[in-house]
């Protein structure tokens, strides 16, 4: 695990019924929905771009990363705006959310292996589960989430070159 | 961010300097009697010398000394032309380059150069001037001996960074030495620029060191300087004498001239005894004729090269502002529009004039000529030719084909790669080529052009041609085509594209290993580009590097297909047609449109980008040319023009190739920007895969 022995400062969010956290850290900015513009042919969880500031930044739906349903949007929609490194490039990416519900910290201590059984997603896209007040919060590795290998996967099946 | 770091900076000027010289060395071996080259080739490895030892590179300046030594022999005519004196100065830049990148390494390369410099020198005319200071030389002898020094800088030299009081602390080292200062050309004080050099020197040295360690003291400014050092023994100590009024003369040649045509009764007992003979006198001032031509000639070369050295990132960055204001003058313009005031839309007007001039000026800045890079494969194709034995001709054509700076850059590579291949593979040796009817000299050709919104670079040449059987049974060895299966040809020489692929039957140093032809594919991929092959057996091969113009900010044809807008480059429009309800019904199974009696095939947008909203009543054909090919993107409306400032897309959507960047529209939303040749080439298959099913 990569966190120190101290606590760790996470922005929580929601998706789907579940509470995922993102490292503070990477979290640059998050916007109330912007214009999304389609990015037709794309992978359906990276299918479009946003205006960020005058940067067009790829919007990515975890949702579909994490085998929910695509939702519209509402009200509580935001875009949480983060850096990641993409094979050793860093990235600006915005990321959907349903619902955007605070900053705050988990302890190091807390936050524990990914079970092997019983996750209903893919391990590889966990750093670990930590537990707050009573409920869960998953903990992402944001980084794993765009470099898996499947990125590489699908883009040579749909290739056909 | 602070200021650039000298030593980056010289770094960056020797690569340029090195590139110019190897161009110079290459041209000499064509016309080894162009004075003018021999001259260029000096004053690059001058400076290089200069700049080195100013930079702390001392091996280097030590190194290029030789190497300019020879030189300026041969450029003050001392030597005849020598084509193994060029072979040496092509070795020895390697050598150079490879001192100023790991200049702490010693791998002792520079010894061999020296020693065929040195062969060299001795195998010259035995006339040769003692000045040459070639180490293979035997010195003279160690005995102790009286030596009168007179030197004098060039004016600019302490600006240059020369200090002649360390000049005259290293002769000290050497032995007893007199020194005394000559102020006659000191002006008055109103006159005196502090920087500038006025003195002179005239030192006497008695030294057991060689009189070769005399001239490593003036080493580095021994060009820009008039020097003199002479050995005094009583019997010339009258004819010096003689020498020391001449070159007080100095200042003014013809002014001495005047004054020896006058003053006869100097001339004449100089002369009458025996102290100075007439030819000795013109000698004299023929070398300072010469002097000051070489310092005439000097000034004119820096002139020549006025240009300033910007980082490329500063240019990054002005092109970022650039793309902000040209965003905002879009905003501003959809205002003025909405805002119907005529004064409002006039300033509206200038400012879109103005960001659209600034843009062009801003991008020519980046803008290199293609020249630059093929003068680079000179010298590939000289020694690839040599080490293979056999005679190639390297031409080009469309030098000036310009492209952004850093498209130049990463195409050297896959140059790099493809001219090998030829040279290697494709071109014969001169046996083989005069057995089949062939020159024995085999041709490389070089071209670039502009075709639409592409850059079209070729290279061909005349040798064999590919083995489309040998490709075809290794790529079905290899996996990449089903056996049997029927392709074109142009589709089976993509073939040599993929990793790995190699039909040499042996692994030569040069290529055979099949690594670097899927370095030009990756490479055009990556600039959005593409490549091409055409073969003619026994004829000959020409690969095609199709590269779009990725300029920061184009002028773009705005577009809307379902809720998207798409912007086209303009350069790449024709012009726009409505679809008529007859072409729109009929095309269901063919999709043909016939403009003024040719048949133009069209792809519906829509349908690529599987847009979900119902279509406008009248669909619109925009009419693109890629290539030779003409196609019609079939649109729900077209917009208008649109400044387009390109910003590039993501890694997340690499994959998707049918748009080569995005822009943010007036309104703040972004528009994808499509790639023509990849749109055409995504709707062949996109049709294929209907036909299939």
């Amino acid at each position: 695990m990569t966190t120190t022995n101290s606590a760790m400062q996470v922005l929580t969010v929601g998706l789907d019924r579940e509470i995922f956290a993102l490292d503070a850290g990477r979290v640059s900015e998050i916007l109330d929905s912007v214009p999304v513009t389609e990015v037709p042919n794309a992978r359906p969880f990276v299918n479009g771009v946003i205006n960020v500031r005058g940067k067009v930044v790829p919007l990515a739906d975890l949702r579909l990363r994490f085998g929910m349903e695509r939702t519209a949007a509402n009200l509580d929609t935001r875009i949480v705006v983060v850096e990641v490194d993409l094979g050793g490039e860093p990235t600006t990416v915005g990321i959907l959310a349903d619902k955007v519900y605070e900053v705050t910290e988990i302890a190091a201590a807390a936050i524990e292996e990914t079970p092997r059984v019983g996750m209903r997603w893919r391990s590889e896209f966990i750093k670990g589960i930590g537990k707050k007040d009573a409920g869960f919060i998953i903990v992402l590795d944001i980084d794993r989430v765009f470099n898996t290998d499947d990125t590489l996967l699908e883009r040579t099946a749909d290739g056909e070159r | 961010m602070s200021a650039p770091d000298p030593i980056e900076t010289f770094r960056l000027e020797a690569q340029e300097l090195f590139e110019q010289i190897e161009a110079t060395l290459l041209d000499l071996t064509e016309r080894p009697d162009d004075r003018d080259l021999v001259d260029t080739a000096f004053r690059g490895l001058h400076t290089i010398k200069g700049s080195g030892s100013m930079f702390g590179f001392e091996r280097v300046a030590a190194f290029t000394h030789h190497v300019e030594t020879a030189f300026d022999r041969l450029r003050k005519g001392k030597t005849h032309p020598d084509p193994e004196l060029f072979a040496i100065g092509l070795a020895a830049l390697d050598v150079m380059r490879r001192l100023i990148e790991t200049p702490d390494r010693d791998t002792g390369d520079e010894q061999p150069i020296l020693e065929r410099l040195g062969r060299l020198t001795a195998a010259a005319a035995p006339a040769a001037a003692p000045e040459a200071t070639t180490p293979a030389k035997a010195e003279e002898e160690a005995a102790a001996a009286t030596y009168r020094i007179r030197f004098r800088l060039a004016m600019d030299a302490m600006a240059m960074g020369t200090n002649p009081l360390l000049l005259l602390d290293e002769l000290r080292t050497l032995g007893d030495a007199t020194v005394v200062a000559l102020s006659d050309k000191v002006p008055a004080l109103e006159d005196i620029e502090p920087t500038e050099c006025h003195l002179g020197w005239d030192v006497v040295l008695t030294t057991d060191k060689p009189r070769s360690a005399i001239d490593d003291v003036f080493m580095f400014v021994i060009d820009d300087m008039q020097l003199k050092v002479e050995r005094i023994d009583a019997a010339t100590a009258d004819k010096r004498l003689g020498e020391i009024l001449l070159e007080k003369g100095d200042v003014a040649a013809p002014d001495l001239r005047a004054a020896l045509g006058q003053q006869k009764p100097l001339g004449t007992l100089l002369v009458g005894t025996g102290a100075v003979s007439e030819p000795q006198v013109a000698a004299a001032l023929a070398e300072q004729q010469h002097l000051r031509q070489e310092q005439d000639a000097a000034k004119s070369g820096a002139k020549a090269q006025a240009t300033i050295r910007v980082a490329a990132e500063r240019l990054d960055g002005l092109m970022d502002r650039v793309g902000e204001l040209v965003i905002a003058q879009a905003r501003l313009r959809q205002l003025a529009a909405a805002l119907d005031d005529s004064s409002l839309k006039s300033v509206a007007e200038e400012i879109e004039r103005l960001a659209a001039e600034l843009r062009d000026t801003t991008m020519g800045i980046r803008m290199v000529p293609i020249g630059s890079l093929f003068g680079r494969f000179r010298r590939l194709v000289h020694d690839l030719s040599r080490d293979l034995g056999k005679e190639v001709r390297l031409t080009t054509a469309g030098e000036e084909t310009e492209l952004d700076k850093t498209v130049i850059e990463r195409l050297a590579d896959p140059m790099v790669h493809i001219i090998r291949n030829s040279i290697d593979h494709g071109i014969e040796r001169p046996d083989a080529r005069t057995a089949t009817g062939k020159q024995g000299e085999g041709r490389l050709h070089l071209a670039a052009y502009h075709s639409g919104a592409q850059v079209l670079i070729t290279i061909s040449d005349d040798g064999k041609g590919l083995d489309a059987d040998r490709i075809r049974a290794r790529a079905e060895e290899a996996g990449l085509l089903a056996p049997g299966a029927k392709i074109a040809e142009s589709e089976l020489y993509q073939c040599i594209f993929a990793p790995g692929f190699s039909t040499a039957a042996e692994v030569t140093s040069v290529s055979g290993r099949g690594v670097g032809m899927d370095v030009v594919k990756r490479t055009l991929d990556a600039l959005r580009g593409s490549v091409d092959v055409t073969s003619t057996p026994g004829k000959g091969t020409q690969v095609t590097l199709r590269l779009p113009l990725t300029l920061a900010i184009i002028d773009g044809l705005l577009v809307r297909v379902g809720t998207g807008r798409y912007v086209l480059p303009l350069s790449a429009v024709e012009e726009c047609v409505e679809l008529s309800a007859e072409d729109d019904a009929r095309s269901r199974g063919r999709n043909f449109l016939s403009l003024r009696g040719d048949l133009v095939p069209f792809l519906r947008l829509r349908e690529l980008f599987n847009a979900r909203t119902e279509p406008d009543p009248y669909q619109k054909v925009v009419i693109v040319s890629s290539g030779e090919l003409r196609v019609g993107l079939v649109v729900d409306q077209v917009i208008g023009d649109h400044q387009t400032v390109i910003k590039s897309l993501s890694k997340l959507h690499a994959d998707v190739e049918t748009f080569s960047g995005a822009t943010i529209l007036g309104d703040g939303t972004v528009a994808l920007i499509l790639d023509v040749a990849h749109l055409i080439e995504f709707g062949q298959r996109h049709e294929e895969r209907l036909q299939a099913s």
